[in-house]
């Protein structure tokens, strides 16, 4: 039997403004329980919540970056329920008319590219947190966050795989740092992921019964979430049994996810329009006002990298995948004169991987563009081979220094002296009869083995096409 | 010293021939030899309010008076006032200081106005006539075998014994109004969005209006030039210009058109009542009107719909007096939940609980389109009407009340008849118009008001229609006996 797994998601994005949505309270995260709590955020008798117009601002960006339709006008409605550290007993969050409409994002899974649908956007408020250690018997509740403003982003089912799912939330995240309305910071909770999960029989366009995974901070969690969920999900039909929709957390101790209430005993939110906050107008100045203040988006960028670099499609999104690469790569090749395929390719394969393996951010890479411009130039002015270049930058990497003064600290300039090439091919040509013998009755591989012997002897060194010519010219 | 009006008082005060501490003392003696059998009053702090009165002195003598510095004005206990307790009427506010001022208590004070006291209230505004306070009764000062009318009974009281000048009050289904007429004194709900409502205690947001409550027209003037205006602190107040709400005292009224609705004037009313109102539009046709009849058609409408959507907003309004951070907390639960029911069920009285109820059921998953949004759509018809009817009058007149004060409990077994005490005044707020209240004379010894209903903004004109029969009756002057 062929399974299907079927996934959407909700994302909870934190805007990235100075002051709460309905007050003036700061949004600032880590101050001390209820320093950052006004008369609003207590939800005093009384008090009135007033919009947030940068809030907005924020949410057209993003509308305007999903090639979405913005509302002209939506309404704020409140969604009814108790909880202590929601203070007003309800919510303000949007409804019926959200501030953005349809909209897509494209994402790229391996070399295939895909498009997700997004169903909507909407502006709301967070509420607080309840904090249950250090109170015993009790809980504490803290309102610091509460009235932080949230653009909640719903995409369609359209994901097929763990792998989709986690290249759309995590092209979200670059996205919305990229249009800067978020910092993107998942420890604390700027982006927060709920993953609805279902699996449907390969051939079926009948949805399955889905669970929701709530809350899941890192993308690390996402996959290993969605794939033990859609596992669960299949041995549960397989063995007869039935899905039930529900809400689950995912422990990241064990690998599972769990129940944590089940849908049917959700609460009515009994939404209605807040009577307190006008239906929010947004006019076609106020777009191009933002969309003036846009920065180049991925998409545009990537398809400008690919005519003016010559890069290709693959690179070009690999390159435009987050803001900074993009930028650390344009400020390298600036500096370098040579193809931009080649610093292309450093940013994509040594730089990037070392970034992963130390878990930072291009921002912070110890080689600095005008560094790695300076390696560059060192291989297309055959000073050093490219695979020398790899040391060099290990070294740069470690703080040793720059690319000149360690290609001259430790002797790697490569030999082009036809001279002392000549020498060493001479001595390799003695050593390696066996190979020789194989070369001449006709075993071409023999070649690349001697050429391989020449480089070992210079220690990388030898001009590698050099030591080809001059190879070549001795075997007649 | 207690009839004089808000002008004479101030007039008094710049001449220095009384001082606002003796001013403020001479009320706060009435309140303490009256106020035990009215009861109009919920706090008083007489330091408090003393060193406002000292404070309106030393601005006087510098020469910095406004029109109301120095004057005491009472503030209904549903406006949030720095350092006061501020109730609503309620149990669940029993204990609660208000650590920031309401918008119009801040104007009040920029005014130099002194807050005199607290004043009584049905909880959270919700009921016409006083007798669901947690704070006990209010007495009508006409008879204190009767109601004075509500929410706002503990101004209109407070008022009509003379215990203060004026009284702030808020008017969300006719509580400024029809506490006015039951009382014998002037009242004003203004348009919609004229006063902020940022720190009244919200009822039904959409409907909630802030307004005075006086003995004369002249006098509600003053008191709106202090109290109403822009405020950004509130999503639904209006950027308007300030503007001078005694602007057209004394214009005449020759030509104005009075339109009288039909259904005001049908099954229900009070006979007596129907005499007085007909004896001031007599009154109003010798100074120049003309009468035209007209037409509310929906007005019958306007209780079902108001019972949808007030209580719908109430539930969700007062859902943050939960006993978590403030207010009211049950001693004794077994959890979370059981912590709300008991805080919530121990907290409200039988009225608020009653609408919540209502109000959550008519939002419920099912119910929510034959209630809520079908309310909404006749909210719209019950405004057009309005539009439709200022097509051929200047002004609506009518009676504000069915009936006089009645007695207590006579009303408390059947909510539909306590809300039948609001026919002619909901409307009003539904379509958020302003509306007036004005005495107009009696009816078997107790007040009877005539209701003045303007097109939006109107308020100057209006106030000078009701200041125009003031200054050819006395009604307004009248006193009850034993004050």
């Amino acid at each position: 039997m062929q399974w299907e797994v079927v996934i959407g998601l909700e994302t909870h994005v934190q805007l990235q403004t100075h002051s709460k949505i309905f007050s003036g309270a700061s949004t600032a995260f880590g101050a001390a329980p209820n320093t950052q709590a006004c008369v609003v955020s207590i939800a005093l008798p009384g008090v009135l919540p007033v919009l947030n117009r940068e809030a907005v601002r924020c949410a057209i960006k993003f509308g305007l970056a999903i090639d979405a339709e913005i509302a002209p006008r939506s309404v704020f409605a409140r969604k009814n329920y108790f909880y202590p550290d929601l203070p007003k007993g309800y919510q303000i969050s949007q409804y019926e008319l959200p501030v953005v409409g349809k909209g897509r994002l494209a994402i790229q899974v391996g070399d295939q590219e895909k498009i997700i649908n997004i169903t909507r956007a909407h502006l709301e408020e967070d509420a607080g947190k309840s904090v249950h250690e250090d109170f015993h018997g009790m809980s504490g509740i803290d309102l610091n966050r509460a009235g932080t403003p949230l653009l909640e982003i719903v995409s369609e089912p359209d994901m097929r795989s763990a792998a989709e799912a986690v290249a759309y939330a995590k092209k979200l995240h670059e996205l919305v740092q990229w249009i800067g309305i978020c910092d993107g910071n998942m420890q604390e909770g700027s982006f927060r992921c709920d993953v609805n999960v279902s699996v449907r029989r390969a051939g079926s366009d009948k949805l399955g019964t889905r669970r929701e995974i709530k809350n899941l901070n890192s993308f690390r969690f996402m996959q290993q979430a969605i794939e033990y969920e859609t596992r669960w999900q299949i041995e549960t039909l397989e063995d007869g049994g039935e899905i039930h929709q529900a809400t689950v957390l995912f422990d990241p101790d064990s690998g599972e996810t769990r129940a944590m209430r089940s849908k049917e005993e959700a609460n009515d939110y009994r939404y209605f329009p807040d009577p307190d906050l006008l239906p929010l107008a947004i006019s076609a100045d106020d777009i191009a006002e933002v969309k003036a203040a846009l920065p180049e988006l991925p998409e545009v960028m990537k398809a400008r990298f690919e005519r003016e670099y010559g890069l290709s499609a693959y690179d070009a999104a690999t390159i435009t995948a987050s803001r900074a690469m993009a930028d650390y790569f344009v400020a390298t090749a600036a500096k370098f004169s040579g193809e931009a395929k080649l610093v292309a390719n450093w940013v994509m394969g040594s730089v990037a991987a070392k970034l992963n393996e130390e878990g930072r951010a291009i921002a912070d890479s110890p080689v600095t563009s005008a560094q790695l411009a300076a390696l560059l130039t060192r291989i297309h002015d055959g000073t050093i081979s490219g695979k020398i270049a790899k040391d060099v930058f290990a070294a740069m990497w470690a703080g040793e220094g720059e690319a000149d003064a360690i290609i001259d600290r430790q002797g790697l300039r490569q030999v082009s002296d036809a001279g002392a090439i000549e020498k060493i091919v001479d001595e390799v040509l003695a050593a390696n009869a066996v190979m020789v013998a194989e070369y001449k009755s006709g075993k071409e591989k023999a070649f690349n083995g001697l050429v391989g012997q020449c480089m070992k002897a210079s220690k990388g060194k030898a001009n590698p096409a050099q030591v080809n010519e001059i190879l070549r010219k001795k075997l007649g | 010293m207690i009839n004089k009006s808000l002008k004479e008082l101030a007039a008094l005060l710049a001449a220095k021939q009384i001082s606002s501490v003796e001013l403020t003392r001479e009320f706060l003696a009435r309140i303490a030899r009256l106020n035990p059998t009215i009861n109009a009053f919920v706090t008083l702090d007489e330091e408090r309010t003393l060193a406002q009165a000292r404070a309106a002195d030393e601005r006087i003598a510098k020469g910095e008076a406004a029109p109301l510095t120095g004057i005491p004005i009472a503030q209904k206990d549903i406006f949030a006032a720095h350092g006061w307790r501020t109730t609503c009427g309620s149990r669940m506010l029993e204990n609660f200081i208000a650590p920031y001022d309401a918008h119009i208590v801040q104007e009040f004070d920029r005014a130099g106005a002194v807050n005199l006291g607290r004043t009584n209230m049905d909880e959270f505004a919700m009921g016409s006539s006083n007798e669901t306070s947690h704070y006990g009764k209010v007495r009508n000062p006409w008879d204190v075998e009767r109601v004075p009318g509500g929410s706002s009974g503990g101004s209109a009281a407070a008022v009509a014994a003379r215990m203060c000048p004026a009284a702030t009050g808020t008017d969300t289904g006719g509580s400024i109004r029809q506490p006015a007429s039951l009382c014998g004194l002037s009242g004003l709900k203004p348009t919609y969005g004229v006063c902020s409502r940022y720190g009244l205690v919200a009822f039904a947001s959409s409907l909630d209006q802030a307004g005075p409550m006086a003995k004369s027209a002249e006098d509600l003037a003053l008191m709106m030039n202090v109290m109403a205006g822009f405020d950004p602190r509130d999503s639904t107040s209006l950027p308007r210009e300030k503007e001078d709400y005694a602007r057209d005292l004394g214009k005449s009224l020759a030509g104005l058109r009075i339109g009288l609705p039909r259904e005001y004037f049908a099954e229900g009313l009070d006979s007596g009542v129907a005499q007085v109102v007909q004896n001031a539009i007599a009154e109003y046709r010798k100074l120049g009107a003309q009468i035209v009849e007209i037409s509310l058609p929906n007005n019958k409408l306007s209780i079902p719909v108001y019972y949808v959507l007030a209580p719908a907003e109430a539930s969700s309004n007062l859902a943050r007096f939960d006993g978590v951070r403030y207010g009211y907390r049950a001693p004794e639960y077994a959890d979370l939940n059981d912590m709300y029911c008991k805080t919530r069920a121990q907290g409200f009285g039988a009225e608020v609980k009653r609408r919540i109820m209502i109000g959550t059921y008519v939002l419920s998953a099912g119910y929510y389109d034959a209630y809520y949004l079908k309310a909404q759509k006749i909210r719209r018809l019950i405004a057009q009407d309005f539009v439709e009817a200022f097509k051929h009058c200047d002004v609506i007149m009518g009676p504000t009340a069915p009936g006089t004060a009645f007695k207590f409990g006579e009303k408390t077994a059947d909510p539909v008849q306590m809300y039948l005490e609001d026919l002619y005044t909901i409307a009003v707020n539904l379509a958020g118009l302003p509306g007036m209240s004005i005495p107009a004379g009696f009816a078997g010894n107790l007040p009877v008001g005539l209701q003045i209903i303007g097109n939006y903004f109107d308020e100057a004109k209006m106030l000078n229609i009701g200041h125009a029969l003031q200054q050819q009756t006395d009604w307004h002057l009248r006193l009850p006996e034993g004050v």
